[in-house]
C-alpha cells in the first residue's frame, strides 16, 4: 500500500486490461443529440459575428448562454452514459457522407465515448466558467461582443476536435482551434506585440499541422481509411515502419499544438492575449489537444515502440524545459505559461508510456485544467486590480488587499505542487510512479521536475502575495475584483482542492477510462514508498528554498549578474535562437541560394516558365483577332485536323 | 379497304407524360408570341413574366414527378432516360434563375438590360425617343422560352435529325437575344452577328456529319448507328468522317478549343443575363448531347475518337487557362474560364463509363450554379456607362461591399475547385471518373491546368480584398429581389454542395444510364 492508496480505500489490484472501444456502434437515445454540443457554441459564434454592432449590449450574455447550454447538454450525456452499461458507452453519430466515391469514403460523424466525454465536460465546464469570468474581465473593452464570438468559435472547434470520429474531422477541429487561438492571441490588435505573437503562434502551428496532414495522408495510403475505426482497428495489418512514421508525424502535430519541444516557443508569446484566453485556450483545453491525439491514437504508438519512445523523450525534455523557464521569468503569466508547458510535458510523458500511463495522462490533464485555469484567472484578477501590471517584482503583500484571489490562488498553488490531498498530488504522483515503471531516467526526470515545479510556483506565490508591498497606492491602486470574476475562480479553486480525490476515489477515473484506453500495471524499478516520500520531500524542499529566498526583499529591476542558467532561462532557454538557427537561417540561406541559382543557373528554365505562360498567353491572344473570317478559318483548320487525325489513327 | 389502310397506317406511340416538360415550355412560347401580338405594351412585361415563371415551374413539377419513368417515344426519335431527365430538370431550374436575372429592371436607371427597340439605330434620335417612353424588348421572353424548349428537346433527342432541329430551335433565339443589349449596342450586335455566322458554320458541320452517318448506317437513330458499328468488319471512311464532323458541331456548341473563338467575343458583347444563359444552359445542353452521342452511338469506335478527345481536352484546358491569365476584362476572364470548364468536362466524356456520366451531371450542376451567380454579380458592379467590367475597376470591391465581393470570392473558389466548395466536388468526381476510365495523363494535365487557373481566380480575390479602391470607382447597385435571390441561391448552393455533396452525387449516380 503506497501513500495514495492508503488515503483512499482502493479496490482490488487491477490487472492489464485491453482497450475495447467500439467505433461502430450507432448512437441511440439521448446520444443522437450529441451534435447539439457543437451546434450551440457554433450558432453563438455565427450569430455574434453576423449580427454586428446591434448586439453589442447583450451579445456577451448570448455567448455565455450558448456555452452553458452546451455544458448542460454535456451533463445530460454524462448521466446517460453513466446509466448505460460499459459496452454501450461508446456511441457514434453518423451525420452525413461528405464524399463517397469508389474506395474513397469520408463520412462526417461524431464519436462520444468515455475519453471524449471527459474532454467535453472539461471544455464546456471550464469554458463556461471562463465565459462568465470574461464578462467581468472584458467589461471595459469596446470589442467584447467579438471576443465572445471568438470564444464560442473556439469552444465549438475544440468540441469538434474531441468528438471527431475520423482524423479528417479531427483535422477540421484542429485547424478551427488554431484559427480561434490566432484570433484571440492577437485580439488586442492595437498592440504590435500581440499581432506579432498571433502570427508566431500561427506560423509555428503550421509546422505542426504539416505533420498532421502528412499523418492523414499516410493513414489513407496505409489503411485506405482515415476513420478511427478503419485506422486504429487495423494497426496490426500495417508494417512497423508505417506505424512509426504515422506515429512520429502525429507527434509532430501534437508538439505544435501542445507547445512541446522543439515547437514550444509560441506559447510564452501567446500570453499577449487576454487572460481568459490564456486560461481557457493556452492552459486548460487547446494545448492539451496534443495529449488527446496521442492517447486517442494509442494503438499506433503501441505498435511502434520507436515512436512511443520519442513521445517519452519529448515529454521529458519539455517537462524540464518549461520548469526551468518558469524559474527565471518575472512576468506572472509567463511563469504560468512555462508551467503549463512543463505540466503538458508530464502528460506527454505519461501518454508515451502506453497503457500504464494513458489514464494518468488524462487524469492529470483534467486536474491541471482545473488548477491552472484557477491560477490564470487569479493572475487575471490581479492584473485587473493592478492596471494590467504583470511584473511580479512590482507585486508583494497582495494577500491583504486581494483576499479572495489570495485564497483561491493558494488552492491552485498547493494543487500544482502536489501537496496531499490537493488535486495535483493524486494525478502527478501517479505519473511519476508510472514513469518509474518504465525505467530510471523518465522516473528521475519526473520526480526532479516535481521539485522544480514546487520551487517556481512557490517563488511566484511568495513574490506576489507575501513580503513587502513593492507597489504604491497611487500608481497601482490594487483592489479586489468583482464577484462575477471571483465566483468562477472560487468554483475552480474548489475543484483544484477536490477533483483529485473525487476522481481517484475507488479508482474512479481508471475504471471510467479503461475501456477506451486500456490499463496495465508493472513493477516499478524503485520501491513505492521511496518514490512517494522522496517526491514529496523534494517538493517540500523546493518550496522551502523558494520561500526563504524570495520572502526577503526583491529588487524591482531584475539583477544583471546572474548565472548562465538564469540568463538562458530568461531567454526561454534560447528557444527563439534555436528556431532562428535551425529553421529561419537555413530557410533564408536556402531561399537566398535558390534565388542565386535561379538568377544565375536556371534563369532560362525557371523564370522562363513564368515568362512562357505570360508570353504564350500574349501570343495566343493575337489569334483572337475579332474578325469572323479568321475565326471561321480556325474552325475549318480544326475540323480538317480532327478529320485527318481520325483517319491517321485508323491507318 | 378500310382494314387495309388501317394496317398500313399505325398511329405513332407518343408518351405525352414523358414529353410534357418540352410541350409545356414550347406551348408557353407560342402563347408568349400571342401575348406580344395582343397584350397592350404597358402590360406586356408583367404578363410575360407571369407566363414564363408559371411555365418554368409547371415544367419543373411535371419533370420531377415524372422522373424515373424511362421511355423511348416518338417512334424512337426521343429517349427520355436518366441523364436526359436529370439534364432537363437542371436546365429548367437554372433557367428560372437566369430568367430572374433577365427580369431585373432596377440596376440600370433606364430599365432592364435590354434595348428599348431592337430596330432603332444605336445612338440615334429614335433610340432616345423609345428609351424615354420606357419601352423594353419584351420579345425577349418568347425567344427565351423557345430556346429553353429547344434545349429540353436537345438533351433527349435520340436521332440525328431531331438533334439538328433541336439544336437550331435552341440556337436561333440565342443569336437574337445576344443582339439586344441596352448599353454598348454596336458591340452587342457585332457579337450576335459573329455568333450567328459561326453558329451556322458549326451547324453545317453537324448536318454534314449526320448525312455521313446516315450514309453509313442507313439510319439516323443513335441505336441503329451503334448496331451498324458493331457489325462493322473493318475500317470505314464514312463513319470516321461522321464522327469527326459531328464532334466539330458539338465542340462548337460547348466552346472547346479550337472551336471556342466565338465565345469570348459573344460573352462580352451579349447582355450579361443572356451571357449567363449561354454559359450555363447552352453548356449543359451541349455537353449532355455530346455525352449521349459518343456513349450511345459511337462507343464502338472509342479506340478511334478517344485519342482525339484526349487532345481536344488537353488543348482546351491549357489554352483556355493560359489565355485567361492575361485577361483584363472580368466577363472575358469568365468566358475563358467557361471554355476551360469544357475541357474538364471532356475528361468525363473520355472516361466512357457510368462514373463518367454521373460526374458530368454533377460537374454541370455545380458549374451552372456558380456561373449564374457570377454573371449576376457582374451586372451589379456598375459605372456611369453601364457595367464596369474592367478588372482594375473591381479593385477594393471587398472594402466597399464585402457581401457582394465575398459571394463572388466563393464562386471564384468554386470555379478553381477549392475544397468545401461545389467546384471541388465536380473536379474530384470528374478526375475520379477519368482515372477509372484510363485517362490518367489527361487528369494530370487537368490538375496542372487547375493550378494555373487558381492563379487568375485568386488574383481577382486579391484585387477585391487587398487593394485600395479607386477614387472614382464603380458602385455596387442594390438589385431588386429577382437578381438578389438568384445570386444568393447560387452562392448558398455552391457552399452547400461543397459541404453536403452526397445527395447530389447519389442522384447523379442513379440517373447515369442511357437508354437507346
Amino acid at each position: 500500500m503506497n501513500l495514495t492508496s492508503s488515503l483512499i480505500a482502493s479496490g482490488q489490484e487491477s490487472e492489464a486490461v485491453e482497450a475495447s472501444v467500439n467505433y461502430a456502434m450507432q448512437a441511440s437515445g439521448a446520444f443522437t443529440w450529441m451534435w447539439l454540443l457543437i451546434a450551440f457554441p457554433l450558432f453563438g459564434a455565427a450569430f455574434l459575428l453576423l449580427a454586428g454592432r446591434r448586439t453589442d449590449k447583450w451579445g456577451h450574455w448570448l455567448g455565455v448562454a450558448m456555452s452553458l447550454a452546451s455544458f448542460a447538454t454535456a451533463v445530460v450525456m454524462f448521466f446517460a452514459m453513466i446509466a448505460s452499461p460499459d459496452a454501450d458507452r461508446s456511441q457514434t453519430l453518423h451525420l452525413w457522407d461528405w464524399i463517397a466515391v469508389g474506395r474513397f469514403e469520408v463520412p462526417i460523424a461524431l464519436h462520444l465515448d468515455q475519453l471524449s466525454m471527459t474532454f467535453v465536460l472539461l471544455i464546456t465546464g471550464v469554458g463556461s466558467l471562463i465565459h462568465i469570468y470574461a464578462v467581468g474581465y472584458m467589461a471595459e473593452d469596446p470589442a467584447r461582443r467579438r471576443f465572445f464570438a471568438y470564444l464560442n468559435l473556439f469552444v465549438a472547434a475544440m468540441l469538434l476536435l474531441v468528438l471527431a470520429d475520423s482524423y479528417l474531422v479531427l483535422y477540421f477541429g484542429w485547424e478551427g482551434v488554431g484559427l480561434a487561438s490566432y484570433l484571440l492571441i492577437s485580439f488586442f490588435q492595437y498592440k504590435p506585440s500581440a499581432a506579432v505573437a498571433g502570427k508566431k503562434a500561427f506560423v509555428v502551428n503550421r509546422v505542426g499541422d504539416i505533420g498532421m496532414s502528412i499523418a492523414i495522408m499516410l493513414m489513407f495510403v496505409t489503411f485506405g481509411s482515415v476513420t478511427f475505426e478503419g485506422v486504429l482497428g487495423n494497426v496490426g495489418m500495417a508494417s512497423e515502419t508505417a506505424n512509426t512514421w504515422i506515429g512520429l508525424m502525429l507527434l509532430l502535430a501534437a508538439c505544435g499544438k501542445s507547445a512541446q519541444f522543439p515547437l514550444q516557443s509560441w506559447l510564452l508569446d501567446a500570453m499577449e492575449g487576454p487572460t481568459p484566453v490564456s486560461a481557457l485556450i493556452h492552459a486548460a483545453t487547446m494545448v492539451t489537444a496534443g495529449v488527446y491525439l496521442i492517447v486517442r491514437s494509442g494503438p499506433i504508438f503501441e505498435a511502434a515502440p520507436t515512436a512511443a519512445t520519442a513521445v517519452i523523450v519529448i515529454g521529458a525534455i519539455t517537462l524540464m524545459f518549461g520548469a526551468i523557464i518558469g524559474c527565471a521569468k518575472d512576468d506572472i503569466k509567463k511563469v504560468l505559461a512555462g508551467s503549463t508547458m512543463s505540466q503538458i510535458g508530464y502528460m506527454m510523458l505519461a501518454a508515451g508510456l502506453g497503457p500504464i500511463g494513458y489514464v494518468f495522462a488524462i487524469f492529470h490533464l483534467v486536474a491541471h485544467g482545473c488548477f491552472k485555469a484557477n491560477m490564470f484567472l487569479g493572475a487575471g484578477s490581479i492584473m485587473h486590480g493592478m492596471n494590467d501590471q504583470v511584473d511580479m517584482r512590482r507585486f508583494g503583500a497582495l494577500r491583504f488587499v486581494m483576499v479572495g484571489t489570495f485564497i483561491t490562488f493558494s488552492a491552485g498553488w498547493l494543487a500544482i505542487m502536489g501537496i496531499p490531498p490537493f488535486a495535483g498530488f493524486f494525478s502527478k504522483d501517479k505519473i511519476i510512479e508510472a514513469a518509474f515503471m518504465h525505467g530510471w531516467i523518465p522516473g528521475l526526470v519526473a520526480a526532479i521536475g516535481a521539485g522544480i515545479t514546487a520551487f517556481y510556483m512557490t517563488r511566484l506565490w511568495t513574490m506576489t502575495f507575501t513580503g513587502k508591498a513593492r507597489w504604491t497606492e497611487d500608481n497601482q491602486h490594487p483592489h479586489e475584483s468583482p464577484k462575477i470574476m471571483l465566483i468562477p475562480i472560487a468554483i475552480l479553486a474548489f475543484l483544484s482542492v477536490s477533483i483529485g480525490f473525487i476522481l481517484a476515489y475507488g479508482d474512479a477515473i481508471i475504471n471510467w477510462l479503461t475501456p477506451v484506453t486500456g490499463y496495465a500495471e508493472q513493477e516499478t524499478v524503485l520501491n513505492h514508498y521511496i518514490i512517494e516520500y522522496g517526491t514529496l520531500a523534494m517538493v517540500i524542499a523546493g518550496a522551502v528554498i523558494a520561500y526563504l529566498q524570495y520572502r526577503r526583499d526583491v529588487p524591482i529591476t531584475p539583477p544583471q549578474h546572474v548565472s548562465a542558467l538564469t540568463t538562458a532561462a530568461r531567454r526561454d532557454l534560447y528557444g527563439d535562437a534555436f528556431n532562428e538557427a535551425v529553421f529561419m537561417r537555413p530557410g533564408q540561406w536556402l531561399t537566398r541560394s535558390l534565388v542565386f541559382l535561379d538568377s544565375r543557373v536556371v534563369d532560362g528554365a525557371v523564370n522562363g516558365v513564368a515568362a512562357l505562360a505570360g508570353g504564350l498567353s500574349g501570343r495566343l491572344r493575337r489569334l483572337q483577332t475579332g474578325y469572323v473570317r479568321s475565326y471561321g478559318l480556325w474552325m475549318l483548320i480544326g475540323a480538317v485536323v480532327l478529320l485527318g487525325f481520325l483517319i491517321l489513327v485508323r491507318v | 379497304m378500310n382494314e387495309l389502310i388501317a394496317s398500313v397506317f399505325e398511329t405513332p406511340v407518343i408518351n405525352y407524360r414523358q414529353l410534357s416538360p418540352i410541350l409545356i415550355i414550347l406551348g408557353a412560347a407560342v402563347i408568349s408570341v400571342l401575348v406580344e401580338a395582343f397584350v397592350p405594351r404597358a402590360n406586356r412585361r408583367v404578363v410575360q413574366l407571369v407566363l414564363v415563371f408559371l411555365a418554368l415551374i409547371t415544367a419543373i413539377i411535371w419533370a420531377v414527378t415524372g422522373a424515373g419513368q424511362q421511355a423511348i417515344t416518338g417512334e424512337g426519335a426521343i429517349a427520355v432516360d436518366g441523364p436526359g431527365t436529370f439534364l432537363q430538370i437542371t436546365i429548367l431550374i437554372v433557367s428560372v434563375f437566369v430568367a430572374m436575372l433577365m427580369a431585373e429592371n432596377r440596376l440600370d436607371p433606364a430599365g432592364d438590360a435590354f434595348t428599348a427597340r431592337a430596330n432603332s439605330l444605336p445612338g440615334s434620335e429614335d433610340e432616345r425617343e423609345y428609351t424615354n417612353r420606357g419601352w423594353t424588348t419584351t420579345e425577349l421572353w418568347p425567344l427565351f422560352l423557345f430556346s429553353v424548349g429547344g434545349m429540353l428537346l436537345f438533351v433527349v433527342a435520340n436521332d440525328l435529325l431531331i438533334l439538328f432541329v433541336a439544336l437550331e430551335v435552341m440556337s436561333l433565339p440565342l443569336y437574337l437575344m445576344a443582339a439586344i443589349a441596352r448599353r454598348r449596342r454596336l458591340l452587342s450586335q457585332e457579337a450576335a452577328m459573329k455568333y450567328f455566322l459561326l453558329g451556322a458554320f458549326g451547324s453545317a458541320f453537324f448536318l454534314y456529319g449526320s448525312a455521313m452517318a446516315y450514309g453509313f448506317a442507313g439510319s439516323i437513330r443513335l441505336g441503329d448507328i451503334a448496331n451498324a458499328i458493331s457489325a462493322l468488319p473493318g475500317p470505314n471512311g464514312l463513319i470516321i468522317a461522321a464522327v469527326a464532323l459531328l464532334s466539330v458541331g458539338m465542340f462548337f456548341k460547348i466552346a472547346a478549343v479550337p472551336f471556342h473563338m466565338w465565345a469570348p467575343d459573344v460573352y462580352v458583347g451579349a447582355p450579361s443575363p443572356v451571357t449567363a444563359f449561354m454559359a450555363s444552359c447552352v453548356k449543359i445542353a451541349g455537353v449532355g448531347v455530346l455525352l449521349r452521342v459518343m456513349y450511345v452511338a459511337f462507343s464502338g469506335l472509342a479506340w478511334d475518337w478517344r485519342p482525339l478527345f484526349w487532345i481536344v481536352s488537353i488543348v482546351t484546358m491549357l489554352v483556355a487557362t493560359i489565355l485567361a491569365l492575361t485577361q483584363t476584362d472580368i466577363k472575358r476572364m469568365l468566358a475563358y474560364s467557361s471554355i476551360s470548364h469544357a475541357g474538364f468536362l471532356l475528361i468525363a466524356v473520355i472516361a466512357l463509363n457510368p462514373q463518367g456520366i454521373a460526374s458530368t451531371l454533377i460537374y454541370l450542376v455545380v458549374y451552372a450554379t456558380a456561373t449564374v451567380g457570377a454573371f449576376g454579380i457582374v451586372t451589379l458592379v456598375r459605372g456611369p456607362s453601364g457595367e464596369a467590367t474592367h478588372l482594375s475597376q473591381w479593385a477594393g470591391l471587398g472594402k466597399r461591399s464585402p457581401l457582394v465581393a465575398g459571394g463572388f470570392a466563393i464562386l471564384l473558389l468554386s470555379f478553381a475547385g477549392i475544397p468545401l466548395t461545389a467546384g471541388f466536388i465536380g473536379k474530384f468526381t470528374v478526375f475520379g471518373a477519368g482515372i477509372a476510365g484510363g485517362a490518367t495523363p489527361v487528369v494530370i494535365v487537368g490538375a496542372v491546368a487547375s493550378m494555373i487557373a487558381a492563379f487568375f481566380y485568386v488574383r481577382v480575390i486579391v484585387l477585391m480584398f487587398f487593394t485600395d479602391p479607386a477614387e472614382d470607382g464603380p458602385t455596387v447597385v442594390t438589385p431588386s429581389p429577382f437578381t438578389g435571390i438568384a445570386i444568393s441561391v447560387s452562392v448558398i448552393l455552391t457552399v452547400i454542395f461543397g459541404i453536403f455533396p452526397q445527395p447530389l452525387i447519389e442522384l447523379a449516380e442513379k440517373a447515369s444510364i442511357f437508354i437507346r
